[in-house]
């Protein structure tokens, strides 16, 4: 359902301000949502400054180096720091991207950094994704077939196989369904971008036999249905990737196969 | 894992708090407001042709009211609002079709629909009021 404001325990206080780092002439200020599930607090801002002369580039490297440097208990997924893995999606300057791949430059003045929108936070920037991967699972993402086993592998054409360019690119880091005020308000029905994304990326698939099933499922009018063309998602990916573009295909493909 | 709070307890991250707008998402949000406007503009206007067709006393009285200004200020929101729908409308038609996904076509799309509603519903009411 649609609640445009936050539960009462949601809402964002203003928090601690960590001292300067002594001697640095280079700083960038940032301002982080915090949120210790120990604790009975609500969630709040802390700002910290970090010695750019002393920091990587990327808002990644700036995390990492307010980890290390002034707070510990900052807490945020990161994994292969070059923006393959997905894990360090979050919401820097209003826009969900990569904390690695976005660059300190990128952000004019403070630096405000959230977890993913509209998900339940277990701590900092730590969102729970159990229902996004949920919703991936359903998709059933993977080859389904009913010809007999090649002996071989399952061939496929050159152009057949560019129908998968754009798609297969995906790694699943949430920025897109996230960003989604679709998927913000029925999130728990509506399959949200990315999943769809998924679906698309094998219903087009010349090597798969389940289109008409893949089809069925999604045939609902909150599972596909509720996307509305609003973009936030090809405008957040940052992979540079089109899910509203793959869902049109989605529904253009249910409209084909009636007339 | 094993020692996090049940998600019930689990706040929820900021949304549109924190969200920064892009033009595509306000264009999406406002074909939405004008849609619903339409409803009410519709009503004003059944209203108006039903006092047409009933008695010249009661078509007085609300064709003063929509001659005023602030009538008048309603029918230019209703017409911007039809106008703004009515282009909205064409653009999800063209998406429809599997174009105008691209980065800079759904920005220009947001922007034609923007001018687009606002030029036509000046120029309809230039020429009202000059033909007046």
């Amino acid at each position: 359902m649609v609640q445009l404001n936050l539960p009462k325990n949601s809402r964002v206080g203003v928090g601690k301000v960590w001292p300067k780092p002594a001697g640095a002439k280079n700083l960038k200020e940032f301002r982080i949502y915090r949120y210790d599930p120990d604790g009975e607090s609500n969630p709040r801002t802390d700002t910290y400054f970090v010695d750019r002369d002393d920091c990587g580039p990327m808002i990644l490297d700036a995390l990492l180096w307010i980890k290390n440097k002034i707070d510990p208990t900052l807490t945020f997924r990161r994994s292969c720091r070059e923006g393959i893995c997905g894990s360090c999606a979050m919401n820097i300057d209003g826009l969900n991207t990569l904390a690695c791949t976005k660059g300190m430059d990128d952000v004019p003045g403070v630096v405000k950094i959230y977890p993913l929108p509209h998900m339940p936070v277990i701590k900092d920037l730590v969102p729970d994704l159990t229902n996004f991967y949920a919703q991936h699972a359903s998709v059933e993402p993977w080859l389904h077939t009913s010809s007999p086993q090649p002996e071989a592998e399952w061939k496929q054409s050159h152009d057949d196989r560019e129908k998968l360019d754009g798609l297969y690119e995906c790694i699943l880091c949430a920025c897109c369904s996230t960003s989604c005020p679709s998927y913000w308000w029925n999130g728990d029905r509506y399959l949200g971008p990315a999943a769809l994304l998924q679906a698309y990326r094998w219903l087009i698939d010349s090597r798969d036999e389940g289109t008409g099933e893949r089809l069925d499922a999604l045939e609902d009018p909150f599972r596909l249905y509720r996307c509305h063309t609003i973009m936030n998602c090809a405008n957040t990916c940052p992979k540079g990737l089109n899910p509203a573009k793959a869902i049109a295909e989605i529904k253009k493909m249910m409209v084909s196969r009636q007339v | 894992m094993a020692h996090s709070k049940p998600p019930l307890h689990r706040p929820l991250s900021p949304h549109l708090q924190i969200y920064r707008p892009a033009l595509t998402m306000i264009m999406s949000i406002v074909h939405r407001i004008t849609g619903a406007a339409l409803y009410f503009g519709t009503v004003i206007l059944a209203v108006w042709l039903m006092t047409a067709a009933t008695s010249a006393s009661s078509f007085a009285v609300v064709h003063g009211f929509l001659g005023s200004w602030f009538g008048q200020l309603i029918l230019i929101g209703y017409s911007w609002a039809l106008l703004h729908h009515m282009f909205g409308g064409i653009r999800h038609f063209v998406w429809d079709t599997g174009r105008g996904f691209g980065a800079d076509e759904r920005h220009l799309f947001a922007v034609l629909t923007l001018v687009g509603s606002v030029l036509s519903t000046g120029l309809i009411w230039v020429v009202v009021y000059s033909v007046r």
